[in-house]
């Protein structure tokens, strides 16, 4: 029938681009919360919610890249937190900032790099890789920071915190524009390159990847080196957004992550989705945060908004996926 | 892989996902130190073991509970069981501690309970069992399912925060944002109402301007700050904080809108950063508790009862002072010297 006809071809579209709902869901969410307060719509609270989304959104960009292959990582903030005291221990502790950041940039990267290799090697399955790489990495923060806070020096290592004011008014922080920076990156190398593709392949087909020529093995380690680097990043950026190294921070930082990840499209079957969804799902759960707050709403509201909304984003991709 | 598997496994992690956090709060650690020795019944010599569960191992404020438990074990020549729930909140993970300290024979269970009611039945079990149970730092809901509790009187700590703040605001009508705990937990109760207390304020008082549910955690109160700062602008002249975390965030984002030289910042906790925070200026001031010293008199009451069998009972506030280097009149305190001496970590 006609109007059977037009669902049909609408779950076509959504299926080819699965940023469109997520796109969808992003613009009613602003136009909502514009219209019902008052302080939600200016370009302050807008800078605001993207550089509270700067740390979680650059976690979901490596797990959306571990996603891509069907896997995931319930470590990557745990990760990202060791990073932070490492930075800050290494300086503290005389070393040049510089050199403390390549230093927790390579810890992060092995890291990750270890999960990746369990997860190819001894063929676990990624969720208990990095379930046990999860308490590890919790574990030797807490040994390595003996439970203490540290107030990060002024400097290099919070330099991701500095701002520019665009037009003397529009504020950007160097951390959003390192962590757009980083999203580019690989939304380029995602889906421009060889490497990209092979990616996609691993995660969608991997019979059929094999059977190509891929090296599904190599390509899965090298997706969590790369998540790993992109990790360490995000714990540069963390001590820009709060200059201190909490050993207890982010403790939710993965399920948050996968949060972004999941409302932005990307299917946890893997092999579909990317990077410009994470953007959107990102920003979807800040701006929820923010605009709830400002209509007065509880967090335990807010908290149920973002869950309802997890939901919805999966079985929405469940819906495209049967037919396409 | 066929496709169908490939589902099938996607479906599995997917559900697995959505147990994470129940998962990670089953599970407990166990740290054991002191010399291996075993259980003994009541009223005999020798060692004894006593237990001790935290509502976490990594929060510093437990550590040094921890420490200062094992030393003061020590120093009796006994042995102490540290075992701890996974996260704040982590009810189930303290249950199934309490049930395998019992298991092992030890003399008294020394408890911070992470939900004060949450832990009634495992505490009565221990109790039928012939063990002490003594709470630390947080009282349980009834405070008598408890043979003692040996903590700070939370709603005390508020009370010393909210009259130096007042003392600070002279005439000026405070305008004040919360940064509140969580809502099942009655040490954020107490504190917050010790504070409207301490400033003079009603429970519902219209001068509460915002509040957040923070979770103590530093991030989480930035971020709830900037948001409420976007609703009620500049108006706000006092930060009330569950602890020097969410103090932290809070100041983070006031220093961030080029607004934190006008708000007075007030905190509790008694932390080693907390401490310097007041010295920088960036809170007014802080309330001081003492880990310490629960850790040593909770032991020394479980050796007590093991010795003569003779039980603690009731509340015994272990002391909150308030550290701050601008001193008010009428109001006992501190300065950030002496505080960075007796802070915990």
């Amino acid at each position: 029938m006609h109007r059977g006809r037009r669902g049909e071809s609408a779950r076509r579209l959504f299926a080819r681009n699965p940023v469109l709902g997520p796109t969808a869901a992003l613009v009613l969410a602003i136009v909502f919360f514009s219209l019902s307060t008052s302080t939600f719509f200016n370009i302050d609270n807008f800078s605001l919610i993207v550089q509270q989304s700067v740390v979680i959104g650059t976690l979901a960009l490596g797990q959306t890249l571990i996603i891509l292959t069907a896997g995931i990582d319930l470590a990557n903030a745990a990760i990202a937190v060791f990073g932070t005291l490492l930075l800050t221990r290494l300086t503290l502790g005389g070393l040049p900032s510089a050199m403390a950041i390549v230093a927790g940039l390579v810890a992060c990267t092995i890291a990750a790099t270890v999960s990746g290799l369990l997860v190819t090697r001894i063929k676990l399955p990624p969720f208990i890789v990095t379930l046990g790489m999860l308490a590890v990495m919790t574990a030797v923060t807490n040994l390595y920071s003996t439970g203490t806070t540290f107030a990060v020096p002024n400097g290099t290592l919070t330099w991701l915190g500095n701002s520019l004011y665009l037009f003397g008014r529009v504020q950007f922080t160097m951390g959003m524009l390192l962590a757009a920076l980083l999203f580019v990156v690989m939304w380029f190398v995602l889906s421009k390159t060889g490497w990209g593709r092979h990616v996609y392949a691993v995660g969608n087909e991997p019979e059929a990847a094999r059977l190509t020529g891929i090296h599904i093995d190599r390509t899965l380690v090298s997706v969590y080196a790369v998540a790993g680097l992109i990790y360490g990043f995000a714990a540069w950026m963390a001590l820009g957004r709060t200059p201190t190294a909490d050993p207890n921070a982010y403790q939710t930082g993965n399920l948050d992550s996968i949060t972004a990840v999941v409302i932005g499209g990307t299917s946890l079957f893997g092999g579909r989705g990317g990077v410009v969804g994470t953007v959107v799902g990102a920003l979807i759960v800040a701006i929820l945060r923010s605009g709830l707050t400002q209509m007065g709403i509880d967090s335990n509201y807010q908290n149920l908004a973002t869950g309802v909304l997890v939901i919805a984003a999966v079985a929405f991709d469940q819906a495209t996926r049967r037919r396409a | 892989m066929n496709r169908l598997t490939t589902k099938r496994r996607a479906a599995f992690v997917l559900a697995l996902v959505s147990t994470a956090g129940l998962t990670l709060g089953a599970c407990t650690t166990t740290k054991q130190s002191g010399p291996g020795a075993v259980g003994n019944s009541a009223g005999s010599k020798g060692p004894i073991k006593i237990g001790l569960v935290t509502k976490t191992d990594s929060n510093p404020y437990f550590v040094k509970l921890r420490e200062s438990a094992k030393a003061e074990a020590a120093k009796h020549g006994d042995t102490l069981v540290a075992l701890a729930g996974k996260f704040d909140g982590d009810n189930a993970g303290q249950v199934s501690a309490i049930e395998n300290l019992v298991q092992q024979g030890v003399k008294g269970i020394l408890i911070t309970p992470s939900n004060s009611s949450g832990v009634l039945g495992a505490i009565k079990k221990a109790q039928d069992a012939g063990v002490v149970v003594i709470a630390l730092d947080t009282a349980t809901t009834p405070a008598d399912a408890v043979a003692a509790t040996y903590a700070t009187d939370n709603e005390q700590a508020g009370k010393l925060l909210g009259q130096y703040v007042k003392a600070r605001m002279g005439s000026t009508k405070p305008q004040i944002v919360a940064m509140d705990l969580d809502p099942s937990a009655s040490v954020g109760i107490q504190r917050h109402n010790g504070f409207l207390e301490g400033m003079g304020l009603p429970l519902k008082t219209p001068d509460i301007i915002g509040s957040a549910l923070t979770q103590g955690d530093q991030t989480k109160a930035q971020q709830a700050m900037e948001n409420l700062l976007q609703r009620v602008g500049g108006q706000v002249n006092v930060v009330y904080n569950i602890n020097e975390p969410a103090a932290r965030g809070a100041y983070q984002a006031l220093k961030e809108k080029g607004i934190a030289n006008k708000v007075l910042v007030g905190a509790i906790d008694g932390g080693c950063q907390g401490v310097q925070n007041v010295k920088d200026g960036e809170f007014v001031a802080t309330v001081m508790q003492f880990p310490k010293k629960m850790a040593e008199d909770g032991v020394n009451a479980v050796v007590e009862y093991a010795k003569t069998g003779k039980k603690p009972s009731g509340f015994i506030d272990t002391g909150a002072t308030l550290i701050t280097d601008k001193p008010v009149p009428g109001l006992a305190s501190k300065d950030t010297t002496w505080g960075a001496a007796n802070c915990w970590g």
